[in-house]
């Protein structure tokens, strides 16, 4: 299919120009500038309010944007937007499901949306009733369902269609924790068995961390930072390494060397000294060694690896919760609409 | 796990991006009407309302006017009929409202539908519970000696049709702009709702009414619509007061499918 046009490289499925949306004085996406290729799995990682929402509506065509623009498998937002809409997949915050609906009728006419015959929407409806284990509600009301069933449901209307790009608004908000394991277990199946690219949001610095391959962190509508999970956090926050010593006089020592082999001053309190470093996890048996052949006595170490929320803390100077404290209202659409 | 079965492909975006409207209208006109399919009472509990008005205000009638029963309900039936397009088609913009915030609006804006069949399959969807209604209210009102004349019933209903039309589109169209705000939805929608029913002569005819009160009545289309229809069920089929009636309902569709489709178009 002619993916290509626009200048876009064969395997890039998003890419954006300078996408910007104003709401009144406030800029909710700035300069937006990212690409994304078949097959990632992006997570779009910030605190609310930070225009994760604004830019995927403006990727999924539900709002247009004030200027810049983006083609979205080969189409442009703003002028080819039908195109747009038949090449994605959607899963927005709320229920894809009208509430009066049975689920399977939901599907099926999701399926006819897309302009497949009665029988080919059928037979897809029940593939994926059953591959996302939703035959136990399949003909219950959507507004019966449970919050994690619902979700399913969602998921499984997003894909009626095969989409090669598919689009996730905030997935795994206000489930528990067992849907919401279900729920990842089934976005990465879905990429491993037909390579369908995952855009997703999320608040979620765990689920970033866990299951993106690549995370946009994302701050007062930029994107902030772009990289794989590890390389964000070895590059922008490093392994937290705390030293116990023995006396408090040696910590005034045992500092040298920690700064020497880290090349990052530590804090001391008391007898602890607390320093991140990048690759501190190598680094410590060598602060250990030293330390041993200066005579120190070392009572404890450990070394834990840096969070996303150390990142995030790296980049604005906050941590992420710090920021969604900022912005207490979660408005369920993402901000001014 | 057993999504392995690939399943015929989806239509090509090229093929999908090409508008067709009639198609996506009669998706949505079947979509919107299979709750009601799969579970039919709820047509039938919606009249719940006009029946009391008629087993209430028709005996009050009968002893104020002195008539009999059978020609009360000659002049009150048609009305009843009326309430139940402006009481339920004017309240079924709160079912988009709730879709609105369930999330499932939002989902129908992405789908390569268009977004003006979204409007009109809805609105046009309104016709089903008019029609059932309406048979429903007249064949009650049988035993009691009411009788309307059946050709004069049909033309009614489609003159009730062609107003629900307009009515549902205008409802939608005010939840589309209120979206999550329901109290608007509701203070806008009663506030209307009650002076254009009292102001039409639905429940008291509007003869003895203060002059100002028929000076408003007398540009209220709901009002025309009732006396058309009061005229329809007694066999006046070809009279001004019919195509008044007709014309009024008839403004109100285009209006209200105009305003529709121009609010849903700027939904996001």
């Amino acid at each position: 299919m002619g993916v290509n046009r626009g200048g876009m490289a064969p395997d890039t499925v998003i890419s954006t120009d300078k996408l910007t949306k104003r709401f009144g004085d406030l800029d909710a996406v700035r300069d937006l500038d990212i690409e994304v290729r078949r097959g990632e799995l992006v997570a779009f990682l910030g605190p609310n309010g930070a225009g994760k929402t604004t830019s995927l509506r403006m990727l999924t065509t539900l709002l247009p944007p004030t200027s810049g623009s983006a083609r979205v498998v080969g189409h442009d937002i703003a002028t080819q937007q039908a195109a747009v809409r038949a090449s994605i997949g959607y899963v927005g915050q709320g229920s894809s499901g009208s509430p009066a609906q049975r689920v399977r009728d939901e599907l099926v006419v999701q399926g006819r949306f897309f302009g497949m015959s009665r029988a080919a929407a059928g037979a897809r409806a029940d593939e994926l009733v059953d591959s996302l284990g939703i035959t136990p509600f399949a003909d219950k009301q959507v507004q019966h369902l449970s919050g994690g069933q619902k979700r399913r449901v969602d998921i499984a209307i997003g894909l009626m269609n095969a989409p090669t790009l598919l689009f996730l608004d905030e997935p795994s908000t206000g489930l528990d924790p067992q849907s919401r394991a279900n729920l990842w277990q089934h976005i990465t199946a879905l990429r491993a068995e037909h390579g369908t690219t995952v855009f997703l949001t999320t608040h979620y610095l765990e689920e970033a961390d866990r299951y993106a391959e690549r995370v946009m962190v994302m701050d007062a509508g930029r994107v902030i930072a772009d990289d794989t999970a590890p390389a964000l956090k070895a590059s922008l926050a490093g392994d937290t390494v705390t030293i116990e010593v023995g006396a408090p006089h040696e910590a005034a020592r045992a500092a040298v060397v920690v700064e020497e082999v880290l090349e990052a001053r530590p804090t001391v309190t008391g007898t602890e000294l607390t320093a991140a470093a990048a690759d501190g996890a190598r680094r410590l048996p060598v602060v250990l060694r030293r330390l041993a052949d200066d005579g120190v006595l070392v009572t404890s170490a450990t070394c834990v690896p840096p969070t996303l929320d150390d990142v995030f803390l790296a980049l604005t100077g906050r941590t992420l919760r710090e920021a969604h404290a900022e912005t207490p209202t979660d408005t369920p659409q993402g901000g001014p609409r | 796990m057993t999504t392995t079965t690939v399943t015929a492909p989806p239509a090509t975006a090229a093929a999908l991006a090409r508008p067709r409207p009639a198609r996506d209208t009669w998706l949505v006109l079947v979509r919107e009407l299979r709750p009601v399919v799969r579970d039919p009472f709820t047509v039938i509990f919606s009249l719940f309302q006009p029946l009391v008005f008629l087993g209430l205000f028709v005996p009050l009638l009968v002893v104020q006017t002195g008539q009999a029963t059978a020609e009360v309900l000659t002049w009150f039936v048609p009305g009843v009929l009326v309430m139940i397009v402006l009481f339920g088609t004017g309240a079924t913009g709160s079912n988009l409202q709730y879709e609105i915030m369930f999330g499932s609006h939002e989902r129908t804006l992405v789908a390569p539908i268009s977004r003006s069949a979204l409007l009109v399959g809805r609105a046009l969807k309104e016709v089903v519970p008019i029609v059932v209604q309406s048979l429903v209210i007249v064949a009650i009102a049988l035993p009691f000696g009411y009788r309307a004349d059946p050709l004069g019933l049909a033309l009614g209903i489609v003159l009730l049709a062609v107003f629900g039309v307009g009515l549902g589109s205008l409802s939608y169209t005010l939840a589309l702009k209120t979206k999550s705000n329901e109290w608007v939805f509701w203070a806008v929608q009663q506030s209307l709702i009650f002076p254009l029913l009292i102001l039409s002569g639905v429940l008291l005819p509007l003869e003895g009414a203060p002059g100002w009160m028929r000076a408003v009545a007398s540009v209220n289309p709901v009002s025309w619509v009732t006396e058309g229809e009061r005229a329809l069920l007694q066999g006046e089929l070809v009279s001004g007061t019919v195509g008044a009636a007709f014309l009024a309902a008839l403004v109100l569709a285009v209006l209200g499918l105009v305003v529709g489709i121009r609010a849903i178009r700027r939904s996001d």
